[in-house]
């Protein structure tokens, strides 16, 4: 154990006499004694004695810096510290330890603030406009030139994003139709117009939900894949040497996986409409409306041109949702978060353009009258 | 793209190079040249901007002023095909290696073969076996990089630059993270490559024993001048120089003494 005993000499002198063991566990109470010490006599030049200490670490030295560097109008002045602890204490001059451990950042003047933050936006939205630019240059190209696309890479990819894909689709697909079936089936039953239900569900997977539903799945599960498969790339400085080999890495990694998405999204969209509307149909037979009976109702509301309005969407959103999770990638920053931070940025981004355009493919169908 | 010039004619030139990044210059108005063959050294602490002088030597970062010939041509000026072009002739080993992860080694060395010739496969795969048997890799075409040593990697990594047989090769910290026996193998291959092929390498190290071992010319970068404190023979410069901070680099003194 540590102890502290204070004596003031006749001479105005006060005496902080320490001993024992002064380590990290016995120093909590002895910490705010020596203080108080201090401060119960402003004017008195202090001798913390250290005579009686056995045993001191790196906690008991700072406890001694500590007292020694305590602004005060006297003195504070260690002695008969063993020699040992000693070449401890010596090591550390207490000016050299004032400045704050954790100093408030500086920020720079609003104005420049403003102006670094604006000109960081236009860059981003350059970088942005840039990497579409090299995207659809790319795109254009692999259809010139289709022997120059990796097709082994856009099959490995597609087999990653489609087959792997499917389970997860097919239960939520599922799911939605099964849910929105019976909420929906339940009010409409006191109508005796149950058998709408079919036109709604038909509809609502065709147009909406089929496209909508497996973009935002292929976002989280694809798109933050591709962030953090080209995001890891760049840390590793593999981006760099494919652009010194004189490779362009939007050909060379963006391209193969935008062809595979492109090629995957609409197969999948296809599969959870058809899922979705099996949900629905199977809610319904606890309804008492047949397989048949769903199936027709279904076939006489839904129009190929609802098939193909969102049929089309469905290509748009891949392109959305690879070209967003790759351009992350490619937009790493050093770090061990950066990674990480690729793959939110993303899912989130990628989702809210997906929302976005649905909204604007929405406004287009409507004034088109489709 | 022109045939190298005459031999006397310096393969690299630096003319008055400011590298930095973001308008921020790290090293101003730099001059140097690199002969052909010669093992050319960057040398200097940390942080004075070795890896950034050759991210600009190699087109990764544009100049913020000045220019950068790699054999008579302007790399700092060039774009599209006259870039690639000028790229081709030099290969480029990074400190972390930077092979392909999702590709075999062989994948790796073959990938520049695949993109840049219209080889046969057969001729292809015969190159990059001798490739890979050049740094001593013969026997792990088909692993994965992950699936052997760090100093293996490094050489798989020279074998991927040198898959297109370049004039140059640049290496950045090759002996960084290596055991002093790994880094020494290492060091004998660089010597072996100069001496049989007459590439030219271009390395960026702080490895003492690496420099002794195998460079004919350094330059010393300094953050404090941000450019170059000193240029030569090393062991010369370690005995003759009368710049403190070269003396005190070559001497491993702490900074804290010769201030």
């Amino acid at each position: 154990m540590a102890a502290l005993a204070i004596t003031d000499t006749p001479d105005g002198r006060r005496i902080l006499a320490l001993s024992g063991r002064l380590d990290a566990t016995t120093l909590r109470d002895l910490w705010d004694a020596a203080h108080r010490a201090l401060a119960d006599a402003p004017a008195s030049p202090v001798t913390v004695d250290a005579g009686g200490v056995d045993y001191c670490d790196g906690a008991g030295i700072a406890l001694l810096v500590d007292l020694v560097a305590h602004p005060r109008a006297a003195p504070v002045e260690v002695a008969n510290l063993k020699p040992a602890h000693e070449v401890l204490f010596k090591q550390f001059d207490p000016k050299r330890l004032e400045h704050d451990l954790d100093p408030e950042p500086k920020r720079p003047p609003f104005f420049e603030e403003v102006g670094r933050t604006a000109a960081g936006v236009w860059r981003d939205l350059r970088n942005q406009v840039t990497f579409v630019g090299e995207l659809v240059a790319a795109l254009a190209n692999a259809v010139i030139h289709p022997a120059g696309v990796r097709w082994r890479d856009v099959w490995r990819i597609s087999e990653r994003v489609g087959a792997d894909g499917l389970p997860i689709i097919a239960l939520i697909a599922f799911l939605l139709g099964l849910i929105l079936a019976f909420q929906s089936a339940v009010p409409m039953k006191r109508f005796g117009a149950e058998i709408f239900v079919a036109d709604l569900i038909g509809l609502a997977m065709v147009r909406e939900l089929g496209p909508l539903m497996t973009a935002i799945l292929l976002a989280g599960r694809t798109g933050a894949a591709f962030a953090a498969e080209i995001g890891t790339m760049t840390v590793n400085q593999e981006v760099d040497a494919l652009t010194t080999m004189g490779l362009d890495p939007v050909r060379f990694l963006v391209t193969p996986r935008v062809i595979a998405v492109l090629l995957m999204t609409p197969l999948l969209t296809l599969f959870a409409n058809l899922v979705g509307m099996l949900g629905g149909a199977l809610t319904m037979q606890s309804f008492n409306i047949p397989f048949v009976t769903f199936l027709k109702e279904v076939d006489s509301a839904v129009t190929m041109t609802d098939f193909l309005a969102g049929f089309v969407k469905s290509f748009v959103f891949a392109i959305i949702v690879s070209g967003v999770g790759c351009l992350r990638g490619l937009q790493t920053a050093a770090g061990a978060s950066a990674v990480g931070d690729s793959a939110t940025r993303a899912v989130v981004s990628g989702i809210i353009l997906l929302v976005v355009v649905d909204g604007i493919f929405a406004v287009v169908y409507f004034a088109l009258n489709i | 793209m022109a045939e190298p010039m005459d031999a006397a004619e310096p393969i690299i030139r630096v003319e008055n190079l400011t590298a930095g990044y973001d308008d921020r210059p790290i090293l101003r108005d730099l001059n140097f040249v690199v002969q052909p063959g010669e093992v050319f050294v960057i040398l200097g602490g940390s942080g004075c901007g070795k890896s950034t002088l050759l991210k600009h030597m190699i087109g990764l970062y544009p100049s913020l002023a000045g220019r950068v010939l790699i054999n008579g041509h302007d790399l700092t000026a060039a774009e599209g095909d006259e870039r690639r072009a000028i790229m081709r002739q030099f290969g480029v080993m990074y400190q972390s290696g930077a092979l392909f992860g999702s590709m075999t080694l062989a994948e790796n060395v073959k990938l520049p073969l695949e993109e840049y010739t219209e080889l046969q496969d057969e001729a292809i795969d015969l190159i990059a076996r001798m490739k890979l048997e050049l740094v001593g890799l013969d026997q792990f075409t088909g692993h994965l990089p992950n699936e052997i040593s760090g100093g293996m990697q490094k050489r798989a990594a020279i074998a991927r630059a040198m898959a297109l047989d370049p004039r140059i090769l640049f290496l950045d910290e090759p002996s960084a993270g290596l055991d002093p026996i790994t880094s020494a193998e290492l060091d004998a291959l660089i010597r072996r490559l100069s001496r049989t092929l007459n590439v030219t390498f271009v390395i960026v190290t702080h490895e003492l024993a690496s420099i002794y071992a195998i460079a004919d010319r350094v330059i010393m970068l300094d953050k404090r001048t941000q450019g170059i404190i000193a240029e030569g023979d090393p062991r010369k410069l370690r005995d003759e120089s009368d710049n403190p901070w070269v003396r005190q680099f070559f001497r491993r003194e702490p900074e804290l003494a010769a201030a």
